[in-house]
């Protein structure tokens, strides 16, 4: 690695740029027969780590050494690609090409054919579900050639560990820009490229800004709200494993503009890897004299810490994330005041997400016109979606606001998984709604999904196919929502427990006329009563399935059944008479002796004895039996 | 100051060194202090929580209130290894509860509990972010995906010494 050594001006920023090219130049698709230089890039995000990078970047570089070449090649780990469903990944550069579920046996067989003979292992190509041709460079791939990743551009790019490549790609280039165009230019920069907050609410970035950049008193702090809570979404998380960089150049482009001198980002503890790396990060920046006192030779100074939180999910709101630096419990208060007024000890406050600040850089260097060129009017540029449940390929996708949701599910994760038919997106959390088939068609951007009755969130898409009961998917929300509540308020603290209480009685069978109703009285007062986000958005799941899927919740309450055959109290197992043979195994096998029948006779299942416990289903070899 | 209840005698030594860099400048120094003490101590003795208490010159009722506020802090003893599963939407789906149900009963506790061996502790959380491998489980911090049922003796058995 090169020498860290404190930059002075912005010139020696440029120069140590141009220094920093080579790290990265072979990142390219070109491939020529006799490659003088290779570089191997491994995905070290959370996902394949777990699916064991670590040992095949051990077999690789064994490989290499007893080939004599590690002149010639060398291991780069990366930060997450997005494409987690198919890791460990491996990309050979130049040529770009994609190797995926690579075991550590493959690393022999990769760098023999690859780097040696310069040819392709075919079988480690992924293969499209469309017409299982392989793949064989990362730009065929459909996941990624539909996407426009400018968010995520350096993710799975760079090594997140070393800030010259970073540099070397363009990074920090933007912050210069800032301090060259003066705050107030930068400020309006912001303002004109629209960018809406990628935190959920979707509010926009500039005006948030130009409240904090009025108030008189100081210090004014600049946060970043890395409390990434929603289940389902890990786009933050990705971003701060494979590009933290961005992250601390957003936050540095904020604080010029606002008059910010200190700043915090709030990780949540469950993200190890990430604390990891943005620390190495902040180390980094910090020894160029990016961060710290009269940086790059200006008067401008800013200081950054990073805060871990301590597992609350109501920490995600901006308040309570304030008193949880503060060293207190973590709960809301009323607005106003806003942050921007008194926020963090009180003092002028603004807290951005983790993608929101991901976007600065590039906004200002690209410019604010060409930023809109991406996405809708009222909804510019990309957004980032977490794609996972019962879908091809999970992942994360980047795409220009606007694009409909059937592009994204079926066009770019391959539709739905085994075959089965698509019944409804959930996006947005626990805090969003669930979308049926009738809407696949609608634009995804911030003010169609609010019409729809959903909302943008972080940008979860949890797919879900005919095998999900959508009760059991709203009550499984209300148990996490419930559970969040921090009990301040009490709409919010016993309208989630009393929604919860009805929803499990249903899903128990025990459902009484009148529930639905009920829970509708209790979502609007939550609605309109509680006192943050959390418990205002908390009935969404359940108002959006009553809305869309109201017939299940009839069926659990009137007719005592789980259409989705999801809800185990109210399955009614059957034994088909005509192919029922009498064999007896069912019954031999049945824990309660719930099976009666005579040999070579159809059986019956005494419903009241059962404990749906599946054993007969899975012993019968004539597919007699059916549950439903 | 020392407890003697149990027979043993805590050492707070580590403690003031955790607490030493904070003592002139308190702000916001309760839940990185928490957090550290936990790391040592392994969970949050009442002994600790008073010696926090009065060091950083805080009333023990909020240390407590801060304690018990957030999921991360125990004020008892846990296992040498940290289960966390996660329950998560895209884990819920794709059949989280089997796996939580098969670690529940290959170790004999239930969610939330220390094995009597002091072993292993279960926990659940609510995403661990790693929704492409659902459903997903750490031990400490190792993150283990694409499970089953099935997978979950081997994984368990691995972590013992």
């Amino acid at each position: 690695m090169l020498e860290l050594k404190r930059l002075t001006s912005i010139a020696a920023l440029t120069k140590l740029q141009a220094k920093t090219k080579d790290l990265v130049s072979l990142r390219h698709y070109d491939r020529k027969p006799n490659e003088e230089k290779h570089q191997i890039l491994i995905c070290g995000g959370t996902g394949c780590h777990s699916s064991g990078c670590g040992a095949v970047k051990d077999a690789l570089q064994a490989s290499i050494d007893a080939h004599g070449l590690h002149d010639k090649v060398n291991i780069v780990v990366t930060g997450c690609h997005g494409f987690c469903e198919v890791g460990p990944l491996v990309i050979c550069y130049p040529g770009g090409l994609f190797y995926v579920r690579v075991k550590p046996e493959d690393a022999e067989e990769i760098i023999v054919s690859t780097i040696v003979e310069g040819k392709a292992v075919e079988r480690l190509h992924f293969k499209d579900e469309h017409d299982n041709a392989p793949r064989p460079s990362y730009r065929d791939v459909l996941f990624y050639n539909l996407q426009k990743r400018v968010v995520l551009h350096n993710c799975g790019r760079i090594d997140p560990e070393n800030i010259f490549e970073f540099i070397a790609n363009g990074g920090y280039q933007g912050f210069a820009k800032a301090l060259g165009m003066g705050r107030q230019a930068t400020l309006d920069e912001v303002l004109k490229s629209g960018l809406r907050g990628r935190g959920g609410a979707g509010f926009p970035t500039g005006m948030k800004w130009k409240f904090m950049a009025s108030e008189p008193a100081e210090p004014k702090y600049m946060l970043c709200n890395a409390d990434e809570g929603d289940p389902g979404a890990f786009m933050d998380r990705s971003i701060l494993e494979g590009d933290p960089n961005a992250v601390i150049e957003g936050m540095l482009i904020g604080a010029w503009a606002t008059g910010a001198t200190e700043g915090y980002v709030y990780v949540r503890a469950e993200y190890p890897l990430a604390i990891k790396r943005l620390g190495i990060a902040l180390a980094q920046a910090e020894a160029l004299g990016l961060i710290g006192d009269n940086i790059l030779g200006t008067d401008f100074s800013f200081h950054l810490k990073i805060k871990q939180g301590a597992g609350a999910f109501v920490c995600g709101e901006e308040t309570a994330l304030m008193r949880s630096i503060e060293g207190k419990r973590g709960m809301p208060r009323v607005r106003p005041p806003f942050p921007a007024k008194q926020g963090l000890w009180e003092k002028p406050t603004v807290l951005n997400n983790v993608e929101t600040l991901a976007t600065i850089g590039h906004i200002i260097t690209v410019g604010a016109d060409e930023y809109r060129q991406d996405g809708t009017e009222k909804s510019p540029g990309t957004k980032i979606f977490a794609v996972t449940g019962k879908v091809n390929n999970t992942g994360l996708v980047e795409i220009p606001m606007g694009v409909s949701m059937r592009h994204i599910i079926f066009d770019i994760c391959g539709g739905i998984k085994d075959h089965k038919k698509f019944k409804a997106v959930q996006i947005g959390g626990p805090s969003g709604a669930c979308l049926p088939a009738s809407l696949l068609d609608n634009p995804v951007d911030y003010d169609s999904l609010t019409a729809a009755g959903a909302m943008m969130g972080s940008g979860g898409l949890v797919v879900v196919d005919q095998d999900t009961c959508m009760v059991d998917l709203a009550r499984f929300f209300l148990t996490f929502t419930q559970a969040e509540s921090c009990g301040k308020c009490t709409p919010c603290r016993e309208g989630s427990k009393r929604m919860l209480e009805i929803l499990e009685r249903i899903c128990d069978g025990n459902g009484r006329n009148g529930d639905i109703e009920e829970l509708e009285r209790l979502a609007k007062t939550m609605r309109t009563s509680s006192l943050c986000a959390l418990g205002q958005t908390a009935p969404n799941p359940v108002l959006s399935t009553l809305r869309f899927f109201r017939s299940e919740y009839e069926a659990h309450i009137v007719d005592k059944h789980c259409p989705a055959g999801a809800c185990t109290s109210l399955l009614q197992y059957k034994i088909d008479a005509t192919k029922c043979k009498g064999c007896t195994l069912c019954a031999r096998n049945c824990p309660v002796n719930a099976i009666i029948g005579k040999v070579k006779e159809a059986h019956l299942i005494d419903t009241n004895k059962c404990i749906k416990c599946g054993t007969c289903i899975d012993k019968c070899k004539f597919g007699a039996i059916s549950r439903g | 100051m020392s407890c003697n209840c149990t027979g043993k005698t805590l050492d707070l030594a580590p403690l003031m060194d955790i607490l030493a860099p904070y003592k002139q400048n308190p702000k916001g120094a309760l839940i990185p202090v928490l957090q550290h003490a936990q790391d040592v101590y392994g969970y949050l003795p009442q002994e600790v929580l008073e010696a926090i208490a009065s060091e950083l010159n805080i009333p023990v009722a909020e240390v407590f209130g801060v304690v018990t506020f957030y999921a991360q802090f125990h004020l008892t003893p846990r296992g040498k290894n940290i289960i966390r599963i996660c329950q998560g939407t895209a884990c819920h789906v794709r059949g989280a509860k089997t796996i939580l149900e098969a670690v529940c009963s290959h170790l004999g506790v239930k969610a939330g509990e220390t094995t009597p061996d002091l072993n292993f502790t279960i926990e659940t959380v609510a995403c661990l972010g790693a929704c492409g491998l659902a459903p997903v489980m750490m031990v400490n911090d190792n993150t283990h995906g694409r499970l089953t049922p099935s997978d979950i003796p081997g994984i368990l058995d691995s972590y013992l010494d």
